[in-house]
């Protein structure tokens, strides 16, 4: 599903410039789980927003679902972004003017999706994360869980091939985060593939795989006995 | 076509609706410029409208010629030789000077604006008492409250009758008493008054008190002879005046040997100059309320762009987002435009609507050009028009501003956890 092949990436800062990922080969199939762990400043963050099209690399090659990813332009990645990926956030990113459903909704808009047919599936998502009773809802007016939960259903709205979530249970306290990793391994169960950034050993330990990220390459790449989250909701 | 595009409308409206209070801080600017434009429109409309009002009644191509005493020696005569016109005259002149359309002459009792005893079952008026032209209706419209003017028959026939004014009346007559039919007296001659004007609130040249009679019978009546005090002359409306007026001045003065520079001999009064005049002020106040409403309007608008960039500022996290999650830069820079002409169009509707009642409230209270000229202030359709459709294209570029600005926020800048 994704091949990186010696990717490289790093920030020009004035004179001097900072090389962040240093070669990184990497790949990941259908269906799994991955953490991407590593300490602060490691570049976890730089990696999956490569990754998500939001930001170029220097460097090296990127396919994903065997599409070469290179030298698009604004319209191009806005669209791959919208067909290929769903984002899911430390800090939610929900937009606060508008309800549970309409932020679900809102990828679908996007892909022009019909009206009737959006509030349709925004309202399956919810269900799915069990928030359809939410649904009129400002996102004001839930709690961080929920919020995260909101925007998880937003990200798998558009049916992405990958998701991609940068520490998203970073905001949230450890029996909320436990929820939100139940749901994920449920996504997961489904087929889909997810990416999660974290600074977590026990999040890690609920993914399939953990690779280690220290000073722009990857120490180490395992795959793990995956711990179910069930467990201690 | 994305003009159709319901959800994006709705996207929109959603956006702007949520945020009401922004929304209208945002057009307090635009509504303030368009009741200032409209007001500024309105009310010169209602000034020029009031001008109307005022000279409604006078041929605005007209002048008036009278005679005086010359300033100048000329082929023997000394200075100060009085001129007394014919009414040959009148034929002479429409003879030989085509432009001119009607000429009425007129003959004046007594000295030049002098007043003349009329009597009545006891009463007196001091009126002015002139023979006249039914024509002359034609250049200084009567207003009758009763009755008719002169007409032909008066003149062929020289009838007794007359025509006074208001003024007159209330000094010969009781309040509720019926003039028309009733006789006055002047000079020893008796005439039945046959109608009654009143002023019209307009330019006024025979004043209120004042007797008209046929032309003919002022001749027999008062054996004035072939004598004629002076003439209304309306030209054609092709012609400017001013060169009639001259005309008529240099065969006038070759006739009566008065000198050609002299000013004096004869006088002289063009009525188009004062319209000419009165109609360029009028145009220049509305050019200059267009000007300084398009102004206030481009700064309402400049308002809304500056707000909005803000707004962009505000929502760059949300502006992110929704990159992320697949708007193209075209969406996001048509949402924000979008946002910018719907605040402008509703801004400037609400100020239409705004301006409209204080244009009313403006008529009833002042609107009867009674005391000023101010008549019916109000916008033109075409005037609210093309105002809203500037204002409306002008929002398109000035919000392309916030718009430009907003697609150069990178997704991946605008989502950088803090
Ligand atoms: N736009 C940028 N310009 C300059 N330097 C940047 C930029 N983005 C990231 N960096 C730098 O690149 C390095 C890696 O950043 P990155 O955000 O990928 O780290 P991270 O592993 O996600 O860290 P954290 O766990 O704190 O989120 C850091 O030193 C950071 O300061
Ligand atoms: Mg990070």
């Amino acid at each position: 599903m994704i091949e990186i092949k010696d990717l490289h990436k790093s920030y020009k800062m004035g004179s001097n410039s900072l090389h962040v990922l240093k070669g990184i080969n990497f790949s990941v199939k259908e269906g799994e789980l991955v953490a991407i762990m590593g300490s602060s400043g490691s570049g976890k963050s730089t990696l999956l927003n490569i990754l998500g099209m939001l930001d170029e690399l220097d460097k090296g090659s990127y396919e994903l679902d065997n599409v070469p990813i290179k030298n698009l332009n604004e319209t191009k990645a806005a669209q791959y972004r919208n067909k290929f990926l769903g984002f899911v956030f430390q800090s939610f990113n929900l937009i606060n003017y508008k309800s549970a459903m309409e932020n679900v909704a809102l990828p679908l808009y996007y892909q022009k999706v019909g009206r009737k047919e959006r509030q349709e599936k925004a309202l399956k998502y919810l269900e799915q994360v069990g928030l359809k009773q939410w649904a009129s809802h400002l996102p004001s007016e839930l709690s961080g869980g929920q919020k995260q939960r909101v925007a998880i259903a937003r990200a798998l709205a558009a049916e992405p091939k990958v998701l991609l979530a940068d520490e998203p249970t970073g905001a949230l306290d450890s029996k909320t985060s436990y929820e939100v990793m139940d749901l994920i391994q449920k996504i997961n169960d489904a087929g889909n593939t997810i990416l999660i950034v974290t600074h977590e050993p026990d999040i890690a330990t609920m993914c399939k795989r953990i690779v280690h990220l220290k000073d722009g390459v990857i120490i180490e790449d395992k795959n793990v006995e995956q711990v179910r989250a069930e467990k201690y909701v | 076509m994305w003009l159709f595009d319901r959800d994006l409308w709705l996207e929109v409206f959603a956006t702007l609706g949520k945020n009401m209070f922004r929304t209208f801080l945002t057009m307090l600017g635009v509504i303030f410029a368009m009741v200032i434009l409209m007001l500024l429109l309105g009310s010169s409309n209602g000034m020029s409208n009031g001008f109307d009002k005022v000279f409604a009644g006078t041929a605005s191509n007209s002048l008036f010629i009278w005679s005086q005493k010359t300033s100048e020696p000329y082929k023997g005569f000394e200075r100060g030789r009085e001129i007394n016109f014919r009414i040959e005259d009148a034929t002479i002149l429409k003879e030989q000077i085509p432009e001119i359309e009607v000429l009425a002459p007129r003959i004046e009792l007594g000295s030049h604006r002098g007043k003349v005893a009329v009597y009545r079952k006891g009463r007196t008026s001091g009126s002015a008492v002139y023979g006249d032209y039914p024509e002359i209706d034609e250049i200084t419209k009567k207003k009758l409250v009763e009755g008719r003017f002169l007409n032909k028959t008066d003149i062929t026939d020289s009838k007794k009758v007359c025509v006074i004014g208001e003024e007159t009346f209330k000094l010969l007559f009781d309040k509720n008493e019926k003039a028309v039919g009733e006789d006055i007296r002047i000079n020893g001659v008796f005439f039945k008054v046959v109608g009654i004007y009143k002023p019209n609130n307009n330019i006024n040249i025979d004043g209120e008190n004042a007797v008209f009679i046929p032309f003919s019978t002022f001749q027999k009546a008062f054996g004035s002879g072939d004598r004629m005090g002076w003439m209304a002359i309306s030209v054609n409306k092709d012609t400017p005046v001013p060169i009639v007026e001259e005309e008529i001045k240099k065969l006038l003065k070759n006739k009566y040997d008065i000198s050609p520079t002299d000013e004096r001999g004869i006088g002289s009064f063009d009525m188009s100059e004062i319209f000419n005049n009165i109609s360029g002020f009028t145009m220049v106040l509305k050019g200059f309320s267009f000007f300084v409403g398009i102004f206030t309007l481009l700064a309402g608008v400049i308002a809304i762009s500056n707000i909005l960039l803000i707004t962009v500022k505000e929502r760059t996290k949300e502006i992110g987002v929704r990159r992320a999650l697949g708007a193209t830069p075209k969406i996001v820079k048509r949402q924000i435009v979008l946002e910018a002409i719907v605040l402008t169009a509703f801004a400037g509707l609400i100020g239409f609507a705004i301006s409209v009642g204080v244009l009313t409230l403006l008529d009833y209270k002042f609107g009867s050009g009674e005391e000023f000229p101010f008549v019916d202030p109000m916008v033109s359709i075409s005037q609210f028009l093309i105002s809203f459709l500037l204002m409306v294209s002008l929002s398109v570029l000035i919000g392309l501003i916030p718009a430009n600005r907003a697609i150069k926020i990178k997704p991946i800048e605008a989502l950088r956890e803090e």
